[in-house]
């Protein structure tokens, strides 16, 4: 049989990789971005001097010859389900009896003016990263528009390099649809202790063309503000990469659209990684999920899928990782920016202002629904076994140290945790017991 | 897209200095090193006392002062910015030249003592040796010499690279309690107490040793040769003392320790050649080789260095025993003991890898071979009546150990070699020591390196700054645990990791199944 993945990033790599685990079936890997799979979450660091391209492959180049994948450096721009061709741009065509889509995503652009100037990029793959290579040399300033994940890792890429950088971010404190207040305020400090200049409350109106088709300038929506730069980075989110399949009869809403299988509508079609949406998403889960680890694993549920055995996809107990600038971020289970009704938040901070945890549970039976740590390192398989039991809250506080993850030697805070969230509710937590690995391990097997 | 980014790490060369401070105190740190230099080539107005104080001060002031403006004036955090842009740092134009310079002094070092001003027979030092008298004579009460110099120079790089490795990773006490130890094991035991116990003792104290307390053997090659074990049984108390701490350590306190806590606590805390790298070594750990093949040649050199030290100190010692009238151990015995060590050290091995789950058993044959053919060869030497215990002469196994393995593999090419093969390049290709301490940690030590669940993002921080180019990644993207014999624990590749993802650590109740959990194995076999 012949699979044929379009995309050679995480989630297609891993439907490959377990392809070949799985079977001896002829695997090809198109993709018009790079010769091999490298890590996308690490194009920050290349431009930062902390690795170089080849440090972010994560398999030897040998490994593709001697796993028989594969692969292809070219563009696919049509797919004909009906005699299952692909055609690609250097004229060629494929011919595959299934088909798996992992295209990825684009950044978003939402129709500002100005947005297709030159100097105007987002950050998602290296041809964005080789221009912003070539804009930085001698830049004034970057101004970027958007405050996530991939934005403040731009404003730290030009830090790092000591060119000023400008953020717009629409929200009133950073990134707070998604964080709690108190996380939210503790980045916004951080980036501003940092000496970026983040400005809150504030829209992209437009971005100046310098008469030359080189962006010169952005200009604030509510202020009016006009900063004046060499760069403008978009960074107001990613959707799916899915525009050239739109009219090609396959089902498309905002991703290419997938069921528990991650088979689309036409057959033989699987999509899996940034690029599709679950018909039916889990609860509390969200259709797309544009993260590394689903990509992952769904890359994997679909190689077993199309191996005959019979696997929903089912991505388990949120949890996701970043780092903001010098501040790492973990988070475990449900925690939103406005905890739900029935969800009692407890939160201690440190008196250096950056590190926090923050735990949430259930009201109702006093059971753990989320963890949110910044500064401090959680052991994701303590978490997600406590949430996968529901187990009570207390019963966690009493056992926080089998969660801690912090390097050995660093100070441990679970007494100072358990005595403040004592305090934020009528719950009486005992001081924490101590703990060591073997502890973890034995409350792992039970 | 074809692979152009190869060379996209160069476009961008950022600025090697960054303030007037900076610049400020490299030009101090220069002419603390140019009154050397101007001292080593033989000016001798620059040779006073005053002037070495003034040289080891300014170039300790210059780096330090330098550092501090580098790392301690700005936020706790990794400070990997601009790594792989610096000419010194990746294999360019000024990491040639510091290589070249260093292996240069090593050379003649090593073998042109005289170059450096050691006085030939009884004459008075000149030149860098001479310049050091004063200090050796303050200190011990004679003369210098050119490994006085080097132990002086070695030690000072130790404390001021090490102040400058604190205040870079200030905020992982891990890094910081780590780097205060080898700083006072190198200052303390392979410095201060040596030199004065010779000045106390005359010379038989510091023979004991080797200059350096903490070395063992078979990092301390000559451990066992006949002058030291003179010196030892000769000196009362003290020396037999020395002699049976020195045993208990080989034996039985460091597998002990590595069992307990792996090979870390020598090769990080503890040993000077370790200190060393990690110190001044330590903009240079991302320089070496990740591959497998550098992975493949690394298992091959390490662990013949180690059988070819194992043949020449059994060689050594048998060569110089008699019939029991000079030393209280006959050649016979000598022979059963080791035929008996290599007994246990096989067998021990053949237990424990049937007892590691995840183990290779090939592995097992081969220790066993070697243990057993070198077993069999001493055997046919000593019933044959032979001198020699491996049918060549004792000692020319000696001297091609000292002059390959001992000189110009772990000074020359390990030091001279830091610029571009990375700071641990005698650690990982050459140390019988990191050999046998390996295996240990390999076969039955509780350490681990622990991977966070499913939270790595492969991004590759971890096995670039792996200064003993193990791939870090390749486990921690599966979840897998990483036991790697190489692993000196030094614990860089859980401080750059940017998602939390590896732990240290050290566990009782899984020693024999510690990589067995493959935690990124999404679909579980038994739902299928
Ligand atoms: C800067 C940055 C940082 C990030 N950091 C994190 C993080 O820390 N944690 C996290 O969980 N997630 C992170 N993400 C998100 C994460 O990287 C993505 O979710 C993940 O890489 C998506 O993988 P994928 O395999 O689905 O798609 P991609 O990695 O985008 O792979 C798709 C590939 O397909 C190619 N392709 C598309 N169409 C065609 C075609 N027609 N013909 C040929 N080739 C085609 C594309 O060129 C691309 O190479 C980050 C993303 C970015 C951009
Ligand atoms: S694996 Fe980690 S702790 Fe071990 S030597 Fe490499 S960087 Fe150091
Ligand atoms: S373990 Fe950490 S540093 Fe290593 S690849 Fe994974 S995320 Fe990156």
């Amino acid at each position: 049989m012949n699979i044929v993945i379009i995309g050679n990033g995480i989630s297609g790599i891993s439907t490959a990789r377990w392809l070949r685990k799985l079977s001896d079936h002829n695997i090809t890997v198109i993709s018009s971005e790079s010769d091999h799979f490298y890590s996308r979450t690490a194009l920050m660091y290349i431009y930062m001097g902390h690795m170089r391209y080849q440090d972010t492959k994560p398999y030897e180049d040998y490994f593709w010859e001697k796993n028989r994948i594969d692969l292809v450096n070219d563009h696919v721009e049509g797919v004909n389900y009906e005699t299952k061709t692909l055609t690609l741009k250097k004229g060629n065509t494929l011919q595959y009896d299934k088909l798996v889509l992992a295209l990825g995503s684009k950044s978003n652009k939402f129709g500002w003016p100005g947005q297709d100037l030159n100097k105007v990029t987002g950050l998602y793959n290296l041809q964005d990263l080789e221009k912003i290579e070539a804009y930085s040399d001698g830049l004034n300033r970057a101004v970027i528009v958007g405050g996530g994940l991939i934005g403040i890792e731009l404003a730290e890429m030009f830090h790092s390099r000591h060119i000023p950088v400008t953020m717009f971010v629409r929200e009133k404190s950073f990134w707070d649809a998604v964080l709690p207040q108190e996380e939210s305020q503790m980045i916004t400090r951080h980036i501003l202790k940092n000496g970026i200049d983040l400005r809150l409350g504030t829209n992209l109106k437009e971005i100046v063309d310098d008469g030359k088709g080189n962006a010169c300038a952005a200009i604030a929506l509510e202020s009016g503000d006009k900063v004046d730069c060499g760069y403008v980075g978009l960074t107001a989110g990613v959707s799916p990469n899915v525009d050239w399949l739109k009219e090609s009869g396959l089902k498309i809403n905002r991703g290419i659209i997938v069921n528990d299988k991650l088979e689309t509508n036409q057959s033989d079609v699987y999509a899996i990684g940034d690029c599709a949406e679950q018909a039916n998403p889990l609860p509390g889960r969200r259709g797309v999920e544009a993260i590394w680890y689903t990509g992952r694993m769904m890359g994997e549920t679909c190689a077993y899928n199309i191996c005959g055995h019979d696997i929903s996809y089912n991505p388990g107990i949120w949890f996701n990782s970043a780092k903001f600038i010098d501040i790492e971020y973990q988070v475990y289970g449900e925690v939103l920016a406005k905890p739900k009704e029935h969800h009692k938040a407890l939160y201690w901070e440190h008196e250096d202002g950056e590190k926090s945890v923050r735990i949430l549970y259930d009201i109702n039976d006093e059971s753990i629904v989320g963890f949110n740590l910044m500064g401090i390192r959680f052991r994701h398989e303590v978490c997600e076994k406590w949430l996968r039991e529901k187990t009570n809250v207390k019963e966690v506080i009493a056992n926080l140290t089998l969660a801690n993850f912090d390097p050995e030697f660093y100070k441990k805070h679970e007494e100072e945790i358990a005595k403040s969230f004592s305090n934020q509710c009528d719950l009486n937590f005992s001081t924490p017991k101590k703990s060591n690995l073997d502890r973890v391990l034995s409350f792992l097997k039970a | 897209m074809s692979e152009v980014y190869k060379s996209m790490s160069i476009s961008n060369p950022h600025p090697p200095f960054e303030d007037g401070v900076q610049k400020a105190m490299a030009a101090i740190a220069g002419i603390g090193l140019l009154i050397l230099i101007l001292a080593t080539i033989g000016v001798e107005s620059i040779s006073t006392p005053l002037n070495l104080a003034l040289s080891i001060g300014l170039m300790s002031i210059g780096t330090i002062g330098f550092a501090y403006r580098a790392f301690r004036i700005k936020p706790a955090g990794i400070k990997n910015n601009g790594v792989w842009f610096s000419s010194a740092m990746s294999r360019g134009v000024i990491g040639w030249i510091a290589g070249i310079v260093i292996t240069g002094f090593y050379i003649v070092l090593y073998w042109y003592e005289g170059l450096l001003g050691l006085g030939a027979s009884g004459a008075a030092n000149t030149g860098l040796v001479g310049f050091f008298d004063p200090l050796a004579m303050a200190i011990k009460g004679t003369p210098a010499s050119q490994w006085f110099v080097y132990g002086t120079l070695y030690t000072v790089a130790i404390l001021i690279f090490g102040v400058r490795f604190i205040w870079r990773y200030r905020h992982n006490r891990y890094q910081v309690i780590r780097t205060l130890s080898v700083m006072g094991f190198q200052l303390f035991f392979a410095y201060l107490i040596p030199e004065i116990l010779e000045s106390l003792n005359g010379e038989y104290a510091t023979k004991w040793f080797d200059k350096d307390m903490k070395n063992m053997w078979p990092l301390d090659y000559d451990m066992f040769d006949a002058w030291h074990i003179n010196n030892m049984s000769s000196t009362g108390i003290l020396g037999w003392g020395f002699l049976i701490f020195s045993l208990l350590m080989i034996f039985v306190v460091s597998p002990f320790l590595t069992y307990k806590y792996g090979k870390r606590w020598y090769c990080s805390w503890v040993c000077g050649c370790g200190g060393l790298a990690e110190t001044a070594g330590d903009s240079f750990r991302h320089l070496s080789d990740k591959s497998m093949n550098a992975w493949k040649i690394e298992r091959w050199m390490i662990h013949s260095i180690l059988v070819f030290v194992t043949i020449m100190t059994i060689a050594v010692v048998y060569g110089y025993l008699g019939d029991g009238s000079q030393y209280y151990i006959t050649r016979t015995m000598f022979t059963m003991i080791v035929v008996a060590v290599l007994v246990i050290v096989g067998g021990a091995f053949y237990y424990f890898m049937n007892k590691r789950k995840d183990a290779k058993k090939d592995l097992q044959k081969i220790i066993m071979g070697i243990a057993a053919v070198i077993a069999v060869i001493l055997l046919i030497n000593f019933l044959t009546g032979s001198g020699n215990a491996f049918f060549i002469d004792n000692y020319t196994f000696k001297k091609w150990y000292g002059f390959l393995i001992g000189a110009a593999f772990s000074g020359v090419v390990g030091v001279g070699f830091y610029p571009l093969m990375g700071s641990r390049v005698w650690c990982r290709f050459g140390c019988p020591m990191a050999a046998i301490l390996g295996i240990q940690q390999k076969l039955f030590s509780r350490f681990r390196i622990t991977t966070n669940g499913s939270q790595c993002i492969s991004c590759g921080n971890c096995s670039t700054y792996c200064e003993m180019g193990i791939d870090v990644r390749s486990y921690a993207q599966k979840g897998q645990n990483i036991v790697r014999a190489s692993c000196v624990g030094c614990g860089v590749c859980a401080a750059v990791c940017p998602r939390g993802v590896l732990k240290l650590e050290n566990g009782a109740t899984d020693v024999f199944e510690k990589t067995i959990d493959i935690r990124n194995n999404h679909v579980q076999m038994d739902t299928i």
